[in-house]
């Protein structure tokens, strides 16, 4: 997922010749620094907004809603759905201010008019999902949008009726009027739509709430989830559709150097087999006849630029650095070195996290089909609509206009569909153009192509110090962050800033405790594995290291977790409120846990939502068991509390699985794991009690797709040091245990 | 080579090879595509449907021995079981993204036929097979039981 800050894109086609392969500065996203901050080129893509022909308002029906005249209110979503709800939160806002019933909602994603979908938690500079910004960049939008709607379905009632617009009111998608007047929405649509847009829109009052913070409210998408109806990309139907699998470099920089395909062609059903700059495409009728013909290709590659190192040489080098200075300082209070130096003790403890699989159900695909009016439609899980837009014009030299972006929900994201370079995107679009748009064609990863197809949660190592003084004090805080840039090289690299790519240091430079010494600084590393933000970003390694070398600090001065805690976050209320909460709800300190049983504490603020989380935990013959999880977190008006509860049960389980035994490493270059059997995501029997608590509050919603995992190492961890006296630093526990 | 495939109660003819996974037959040459692809080794239980009742990974099922068995997929499970578990997964909000459920409810539904009052280590035993990256653990568990409670009532 994108980090909050995204400020700046620019997907300004800069270069006039339009290369078959992308040229990466065509559509750098860039930032430049002011005296105020970040300012800002951005290039619109594609039909501009369409606010009133006369510079009027614009109208909701044109923009964020439409409902058709059988009735269907249909919410047009800027935000992307993974899983994590976003499509139902826009629906929840709509529904509040307009007065739908949710039988008759739906949500259907769009894209290109970034005027209308910008992100506006990034400034409003590009339409994209990521760091859990949906709902706060659509809470005003959508409420607007929906409450336009309703006083112009009004004034059209008013108009039919011949009565005051005051006295109608809108119910459950029922216009009515106290004289027994009443319509649907779908009768008035017509003649609402030709209404003048208010331009002065009267929200409701919090008071007035029936849908935002509603316990009861379900989720609108759930039954086509529970009996097969819902379509995916993979389960996209086009008239004479192909399918592509792709053979993709055995190693990172590896190129294609040729390849033979006669014996796989004389498969029956085997349409074409092609070298595309990613790789070899076997293009067939169907899936089935595509892997068969892929096992018969022979390919041979070009290794000179690839990466040959395995994991235990690149652990090595980051080990080395972590002693060494870093070369360039995120954060720097006071002077840590020199408080660590002249302190009474000194604690030292280095951390290593490996690389981590976004491994989401659905292997990437996507869907390029050049329709009889000329129109290339690219179906998919578009995350950054318009800089797949982009690309897919780039590789096949198709003007933005011919192009339509068809929005899929996706089989999970967790991060892996907002990549800068389109990745499967980028392959349907140049396998389309490579057979002449002789039909539909669908680019489907297997689960081995996913899993060793790169754009991995980078490996890191923390070095971390600190000092206590003579009367135990805490004086000086030192950690030093080592790995690769997530956005170096990327379109997103306008984000480093001063040397920093925030994403690196992020829950580590903005760690709140009241220390006079704090020192965070980052040594950026070179290596070929593409990397990529992975469900909470810099807060999956930052949150670990931070919240267990804390708890390891506060050990020394013989204080409690919490209330050692509690003492240094006088200044972050919201952080020390989740934190009371959870250790209140999970009765801390003061409740009897069984035999061998064991809490751990870890609080962490991601995507400006703040979450606490301590863990109850056994350690049964060198096995981690976690029973038991209690959550409190505090994300501001909480919109759909039982979506806030799913998507804290569901970091939890994710971040649990990745501590305990997800582990992508590579052999010369070549990555181990191909599949769930050798890398392992959390099942059923590991999963514990979760019971989350949501903080009341009024402040503007943030989100809590990522926030909820990012506490959980820690937690765990502490409690398995209190278990066995054993500190885990070494990433997964299946390894660092026994390390 | 044709086969006839008994799915969901109806005979389909598909042209396809004898060891072609079942899965694949079902989404491509019958177009149900409610069945999902996540692996293909049999270790994400997203392909799970019901062969005889018995529920099998379609992945790893081959076509020829799929012959002359009733084949049920999401789209066709009805009876009063699978409703059931159908009802308490829409109720319990379990779906995020959705993409595993097909095969968890097919699972889900198999084993409350075999065992109608789980405990929790039944369910974990019979649903560790089924990988749900979203994590909707704590929720197919409390779907489980809440199926369980109203079948009995």
């Amino acid at each position: 997922m994108l980090p909050k800050k995204l400020q700046a894109m620019n997907f300004a086609a800069s270069e006039s010749s339009v290369a078959p392969t992308l040229s990466r500065r065509g559509f750098l996203i860039s930032a430049a620094a002011t005296a105020t901050g970040l300012a800002i080129g951005y290039q619109v893509l594609g039909a501009k907004a369409s606010a009133g022909a006369a510079g009027g308002p614009l109208s909701p029906f044109a923009s964020y809603v439409e409902i058709s005249e059988d009735g269907v209110v249909t919410v047009l979503s800027s935000q992307f759905e993974m899983g994590q709800g976003a499509y139902h939160g826009l629906a929840t806002l709509v529904v509040e201010e307009l007065g739908a019933n949710w039988d008759q909602v739906t949500v259907r994603g769009v894209s290109a008019n970034n005027d209308l979908y910008g992100n506006l938690a990034w400034g409003g500079v590009a339409q994209g999902s990521g760091g859990s910004t949906s709902m706060a960049t659509s809470w005003d939008r959508y409420r607007k949008a929906g409450a336009a709607a309703r006083e112009m379905l009004i004034a059209a009632a008013a108009q039919s009726w011949g009565v005051p617009a005051a006295e109608i009111s809108v119910k459950e998608g029922v216009v009515s009027h106290a004289s027994g007047r009443s319509a649907g929405f779908g009768a008035l649509v017509k003649a609402a739509a030709s209404q003048p847009v208010p331009t002065d829109i009267a929200l409701k009052a919090p008071s007035e709430w029936t849908e935002i913070g509603s316990e009861s409210t379900k989720r609108y998408d759930r039954v086509g989830k529970t009996n097969g109806a819902q379509d995916f990309t993979i389960d996209v139907k086009l008239p004479g559709m192909l399918t592509a699998v792709m053979i993709h470099p055995p190693k990172f920089g590896a190129t294609v150097a040729g390849f033979d395909a006669a014996e796989a062609k004389q498969i029956a059903g085997v349409h074409d087999v092609i070298a595309i700059p990613r790789g070899v495409a076997v293009v067939a009728k169907d899936m089935w006849t595509a892997l068969k013909a892929r096992d018969l290709v022979t390919v041979s590659w070009d290794e000179s630029q690839a990466e040959t190192r395995g994991i235990d040489e690149i652990f090595t080098e980051y080990r080395a650095l972590a002693e060494q200075a870093p070369t360039a300082m995120a954060r720097n209070d006071g002077d840590a070195a020199a408080a660590i130096g002249a302190a009474e003790t000194v604690l030292e403890a280095t951390y290593e996290f490996p690389f981590l699989a976004h491994a989401a159900l659905e292997p990437l695909n996507a869907i390029a089909h050049r329709d009889a009016d000329g129109v290339l439609n690219i179906y998919g899980g578009h995350q950054i609509p318009d800089l797949y837009h982009y690309i897919v014009s780039q590789v096949t030299e198709t003007p933005m206009e011919q192009i339509r972006m068809v929005i899929m929900k996706t089989g999970g994201g967790f991060g892996r569909r907002a990549v800068g370079d389109g990745d499967v995107v980028a392959e349907a679009a140049m396998i389309a153009r490579a057979i002449g748009y002789a039909a539909p064609v669908k680019v489907q990863w297997t689960r081995e192509n996913d899993m060793r197809g790169g754009r991995y949660r980078p490996a890191y190592v923390h070095k971390m110090r600190a000092g206590l003084d003579k009367d135990g004090k805490l004086v000086g805080f030192e950690n030093h962050i080592v790995g690769q840039s997530i956005v170096a090289g990327t379109p997103f690299e306008g984000l480093i800033q001063n040397g920093i790519d925030q994403t690196s240091v992020e829950g580590a430079s903005n760690q709140p405790y009241a220390i006079p010494n704090v020192a965070v600084g980052l040594t950026t590393t070179d290596v070929k594995v593409p990397v990529l933000w992975w469900r909470a970003v810099g807060s999956t390694h930052t949150a670990y290291a931070v919240e267990t070398f804390m708890d390891e600090i506060i050990e020394a001065t013989g204080g409690d977790p919490v209330q050692y805690r509690l003492d240094l976050l006088k200044d972050h209320p919201r952080h020390a409120g989740v934190l009371k909460l959870a250790a209140e709800k999970a009765g801390y300190g003061k409740k009897a846990l069984p035999e061998g049983h064991y809490h751990g504490v870890s609080v962490h603020e991601s995507f400006a939502s703040y979450v606490a989380e301590i863990a109850e935990v056994s350690v049964e013959g060198g096995e981690v068991v976690v029973h038991k999880v209690t959550a409190a977190v505090d994300v501001g008006t909480a919109i759909n509390p039982d979506t806030i509860k799913a998507q804290v049960e569901g970091g939890v389980g994710f971040g649990l699985g990745s501590v305990l035994q997800e582990d992508l490493t590579l052999t010369q270059g070549a990555v181990d794991q191909g599949n769930y059997d050798s890398y392992m995501p959390l099942r059923i029997d590991q999963m514990p009690e979760i019971d989350v608590h949501i903080v009341e509050s009024d402040a503007p919603p943030t989100g809590i797709g990522e926030p909820g995992l990012p506490p959980i190492g820690p937690a765990v961890a502490n409690a398995v040091y209190r278990a066995t006296g054993t500190r885990v630093r070494i990433l997964p526990f299946a390894k660092g245990m026994v390390a | 080579m044709e086969h006839v495939l008994k799915i969901n109660g109806q005979e389909h003819r598909v042209d396809v090879d004898p060891d072609q996974p079942l899965l694949w037959a079902i989404r491509d040459a019958v177009g149900l595509t409610g069945t999902k692809y996540g692996c293909g080794v049999a270790q994400c239980g997203a392909c799970t449907v019901h062969l005889n009742g018995v529920p099998v990974r379609s992945c790893q099922t081959f076509v020829e021995d799929a012959v002359g068995a009733e084949i049920t997929t999401i789209e066709g499970i009805g009876d009063k079981v699978a409703t059931a578990v159908q009802e308490a997964w829409a109720d319990l909000d379990v779906p995020q993204c959705g993409y595993c459920q097909s095969g968890q409810i097919m699972s889900a539904a198999a084993l409350l036929s075999e065992t109608p009052k789980p405990t929790d280590a039944d369910i974990d035993s019979a649903m560790s097979g089924n990988l749900c990256r979203c994590a909707t653990y704590q929720r197919i568990r409390g779907a489980i039981h809440e199926a369980a409670k109203r079948l009995e009532a």
